[in-house]
């Protein structure tokens, strides 16, 4: 085999490449070196750059600009919103001073929300897991008759990375406003792909990141519902109006506001002819590949996700195939984690660990284009068909 | 530093894998071993022919389920088997491979270790099938925890997968987690095992 000058990025859940407006406002914004916390002339032309940044992207979900706080990324984001459950001041109000509050989060969700889960599990605070289908679904019914009067806060993220699928928000943010329970929403992989306001639907915390929307890398933001109980998880100076302390990523700040921008001109277009895309991609593996599983929901899913297990084929080796051929893409297989565990996503949906070990993600973005899913199916082929060659066993798991 | 994820001879024999056998009907094997867990992610085949008068591999196929280290790995051992005495092909370890392929991290040495012990199999395979039983090697599991009677192999898979302390093994096999008297023989294996798989040649 030889590797390939052709590349083709298929990657965008994990991060994408920065729009070029999006660069061009940012070279331009790189004269702006002030601290946005001076009073002097140098500071408020930062001050006015990051709440310019501050109103778009407050506007681009239904928000007034004082609900959204700017954070280093969509992890400390949801890692802000868990800590309020921890914070021994508990300052933000009434919602989290019960004794041993509960929360209620899925098995679906990104690491930074299950990893910060455990660590309050071990702090005495009692954290229930919602199961989901197949599909990665969340059924807000069962969500419903879990919430007890404990309960504080449910958080559930919007759009799963790995597999894509999108969850009911609003029934389940209603189902919280009706149960008198706190709602947050992981919605990374949703701001900016998938229309999403909040005066139609009442998140409490809603935690997204630049870098997924062809913004920088290093920034994101938290929506703060005003009203909703809030204790900054970074303690410090008064950046932030005191919810979240360090020096603002001006540069980051000013990207991300051009990137949201952006996406309220590209997002709906985009979304369009992505499914069309996906449509082709599924279709050229059905034709031209046996034995083989889509993860995720057929219909309630990002429409630039695809994720497929391929039965007798391990995703690692897939993956580094790929590469060789300049396709770059992501796999749940254990093999590629560092750990020994394949994705959990996948294990949740209740599929065998075998399949997860052949899953690869597909993830495209707005460069992506016909030709490279056509090149894309051509490769795959070839690289299943060589990797089944190889392989020991079947996706039964049976011996060949 | 090469931009590859691993080495560039773990790159060639990913990329050109030796000795895959591709038509099972058409070969005859002297001997078979099969190793791994399609529930862990690894399944590996290794078939053996055999020249019955000298003793000596002539020829090593193998599959596998299993990522590019392991294809690698299982690659460079058919190479590194075939023309050996029965003897000297069942001392390769896992070391050695790895040395021959210029290092693997470690959270990769678990993937090296199923084709020697695939080829160890099929070694015994063969002897079990010409009847030369004094010759089969194949080691015993010894229980050390007896309270939950966890194995050596149990332990030794632990440390291949990460477990460095004696913490880590209890949490990976519970080992030592009932009467804890088995400490004493778990940390020396520990140690022995550490030092197998992982010691910097």
């Amino acid at each position: 085999m030889k590797s390939a000058k052709r590349k083709v990025y298929l990657d965008h859940n994990a991060t994408t490449p920065l729009h070029p407006e999006v660069q061009k406002t940012m070279r331009l914004a790189m004269k702006n070196f002030g601290n946005p916390s001076s009073l002097h002339a140098f500071g408020r032309a930062a001050r006015t750059k990051v709440e310019g940044a501050r109103e778009t992207i407050a506007e681009f979900i239904g928000a007034s600009p004082e609900e959204i706080v700017f954070v280093g990324s969509g992890s400390e984001a949801n890692n802000t919103v868990f800590n309020l459950l921890s914070c021994a001041s508990r300052c933000g109000g009434t919602a989290f001073c019960k004794v041993t509050p509960e929360i209620i989060t899925t098995r679906i969700e990104h690491p930074c929300v299950l990893e910060t889960a455990a660590c309050l599990e071990e702090k005495g605070i009692i954290v229930k897991y919602l199961d989901v289908d197949k599909d990665g679904k969340v059924d807000p019914g069962k969500l419903e008759s879990m919430i007890g009067e404990k309960t504080v806060l449910v958080s559930v993220m919007t759009a799963n990375n790995e597999i894509g699928t999108i969850q009911d928000v609003a029934a389940i943010a209603a189902i919280c406003r009706r149960k008198n329970c706190l709602f947050h929403s992981d919605a990374v992989q949703a701001v900016g792909k998938i229309p999403l306001d909040v005066r139609r639907i009442p998140f409490d915390y809603l935690s997204f990141s630049a870098h997924k929307i062809y913004g920088p890398k290093g920034v994101g933001a938290l929506y703060v519902r005003k009203g909703a109980p809030f204790c900054s998880f970074i303690h410090g100076g008064h950046q932030e109006k005191g919810r979240r302390a360090g020096t603002e990523n001006t540069l980051g700040i000013i990207g991300f506001g051009r990137a949201v921008e952006l996406r309220a001109i590209e997002m709906a277009d985009e979304a369009r002819r992505l499914l069309g895309l996906k449509e082709r991609l599924k279709a050229g593996i059905v034709k031209n590949i046996p034995d083989i599983i889509f993860n995720g929901h057929p219909t309630d899913a990002l429409s630039g996700t695809v994720n497929v297990s391929f039965g007798g084929a391990e995703g690692e080796a897939i993956l580094l195939y790929l590469d060789l051929q300049g396709i770059a893409v992501s796999t749940g297989s254990a093999c590629a984690s560092g750990s020994l565990d394949p994705s959990h996503v996948l294990i949740a949906c209740g599929m065998p660990a075998p399949q997860a070990h052949g899953s690869i993600r597909i993830s495209m973005g707005r460069d992506t284009t016909k030709d490279d899913i056509d090149y894309v199916v051509r490769q795959l082929t070839e690289v299943i068909r060589r990797v089944r060659s190889i392989s020991a066993v079947t996706n039964t798991g049976v011996e060949k | 530093m090469s931009d590859w994820l691993y080495s560039d001879k773990v790159k060639g024999h990913f990329m050109s894998p030796k000795n895959i056998l591709l038509d099972e009907k058409s070969f005859k094997e002297d001997g078979k071993g099969v190793i791994g867990n399609i529930k862990c992610g690894d399944e590996m085949i290794v078939y053996i022919k055999v020249d019955r008068k000298k003793g000596v591999l002539t020829d090593v196929k193998w599959k596998t389920f299993g990522c590019a280290s392991a294809i690698a790995s299982t690659s460079i051992l058919s190479e590194m088997a075939k023309g050996k005495t029965l003897d000297a092909a069942y001392n390769i370890t896992s070391k050695d491979i790895a040395r021959e392929l210029g290092g693997l991290p470690d959270h990769k040495i678990h993937c090296s270790v199923l084709g020697d012990k695939a080829l160890r199999a099929a070694i015994d395979d063969y002897y079990t099938r010409n009847g030369m039983f004094d010759k089969v090697r194949k080691e015993q599991a010894h229980v050390i925890c007896q309270c939950l009677g966890i194995t050596d192999h149990e332990i030794e898979d632990a440390v291949l997968e990460g477990a460095r302390t004696y913490l880590d093994i209890q949490e990976k096999t519970k080992a030592g987690t009932v009467c804890g008297k088995c400490k004493e023989k778990t940390l020396k294996l520990l140690e022995e095992y550490t030092e197998k798989h992982f010691k910097k040649v």
